[in-house]
């Protein structure tokens, strides 16, 4: 199973992209656990500046920017 | 440029709903039509431009040429810079003030970041233009950046790096150099896509900032007699910058909503400095912001840090109003 997670301190961008983020399991049908990330230490460790972050299975895919569902069903 | 705008505007509203030339109604209309287009037109080219800009020059390259190099001073300015070109997003001041602590960059040249960012960005940038034209614009834009750079180094050299909290100060400690750093390798065709869905996500989101502003605007230009503000706020009158500031510091709106509205003050009577020094404390402070820096700092070094940047804006309100 693919664990997603969604690094974001609350901002409305970081919600669009956990939506899309749900959406894209949907569409590919696959199994994966997505996890909201709030706490700024967390987040922190991974190294990032600007948020939210899409983080699959511990890698930083993209940073800074809401991607689309399709964006992020090919990430998967 | 524009002009195509205003007949526009006039056709409709005097034309097409057939209201009387001169009448109040009629003003405000035609004023809210031609400014809302000329607006979202030019927002959508600089969030476009500074896109481009963005997808190229990313911020984690700044932090690691703002940690690598040793700039003799010169890093305020730069820092200060930087500032107005990234795009700000107040939930990011956080992130991005720890990776830069992170990443070895001293205290009072993160902090001319942190000043700069949200006084000059596209969105401010954009409607300036449309609002007071290139030369205003140009002035704005410079002084928010030498802001930035000199409150970034009062800062420094007060040496706040006590007042942060404990656990930054852990990260303070362990700070280094980053030079890792991953770019998306992508060509232009392929960032297109992505920097034009960015940029329309930037106008969505201010859109309505933007409606209402120039809304309550457009009432104001036809409602309220020109020199009416004059009777209070005058250029004569010495406390008037800091009043204003004093008044913009607690209240938030982005540079989108706020605006339209200085625009009308400056019509009606107030004097354009006094009018951008409010600007620049609803924008650049706010309670808001004070709550997210909480996370990093304590309630002292928010307090110093409010007080500084408070300071520069009241001094370059008086310097605005020499020179205009």
């Amino acid at each position: 199973m693919q664990q997603i997670k969604i690094l974001g301190t609350g901002c409305p961008k970081c919600k669009n992209m956990e939506a899309n983020a749900r959406e894209a399991v949907k569409l590919k049908g696959v199994a994966a656990e997505i996890i909201k990330v709030e706490d700024i230490q967390e987040i922190m460790a991974y190294n990032v500046l600007s948020t939210p972050v899409l983080v699959i299975d511990e890698e930083i895919k993209i940073k800074g920017r809401v991607p689309t569902v399709e964006e992020i069903a090919q990430l998967l | 440029m524009f002009d195509w705008i205003q007949m526009l505007a006039d056709g409709l509203v005097y034309g097409l709903l057939g209201l009387e030339q001169h009448s109040r109604w009629g003003e405000a209309l035609s004023f809210f039509i031609y400014d809302s287009i000329k607006i979202l037109f030019l927002l959508m080219l600089i969030t476009s431009l500074m896109g481009i800009v963005n997808s190229y020059f990313p911020i984690d390259r700044i932090r690691n040429f703002l940690s690598r190099n040793k700039l003799y001073g010169a890093e305020y300015l730069l820092a200060s810079t930087f500032g107005a070109v990234t795009p700000f997003c107040s939930c990011s001041s956080v992130p991005l003030f720890i990776g830069f602590v992170k990443g070895g960059i001293p205290l009072g040249v993160t902090f001319a970041f942190l000043i700069t960012s949200p006084l000059v960005n596209e969105v401010a940038v954009a409607m300036f233009i449309g609002i007071f034209g290139w030369k205003t614009t140009l002035i704005y834009v410079s002084s928010g950046i030498l802001l930035g750079t000199v409150g970034g180094y009062i800062l420094g050299r007060l040496r706040l790096e006590h007042l942060l909290s404990d656990w930054v100060k852990g990260v303070l400690h362990n700070a280094q150099q980053e030079d890792a750093w991953e770019e998306e390798r992508l060509n232009f065709r392929q960032r297109l896509p992505v920097i034009g869905r960015e940029a329309i996500g930037i106008v969505k989101s201010v859109f309505w900032y933007v409606i209402v502003g120039i809304g309550i605007g457009a009432l104001m230009h036809g409602f309220i007699p020109t020199g009416f503000f004059e009777a209070w706020i005058t250029r004569d009158n010495p406390l008037a910058v800091p009043l204003a500031v004093l008044m913009g510091v607690p209240m938030y709106s982005n540079a989108a909503g706020v605006l339209p509205v200085v625009q009308v003050l400056v019509q009606k009577g107030v004097p354009l400095g006094t009018a951008l020094a409010f600007m620049m404390a609803v924008v650049g402070l706010s309670l808001p912001e004070a709550t997210l820096l909480k996370k990093v700092m304590s309630l002292k070094l928010i307090a110093i840090f409010f007080g500084v940047v408070t300071l520069c804006i009241i001094i370059s309100g008086y310097v605005f109003n020499l020179i205009f």
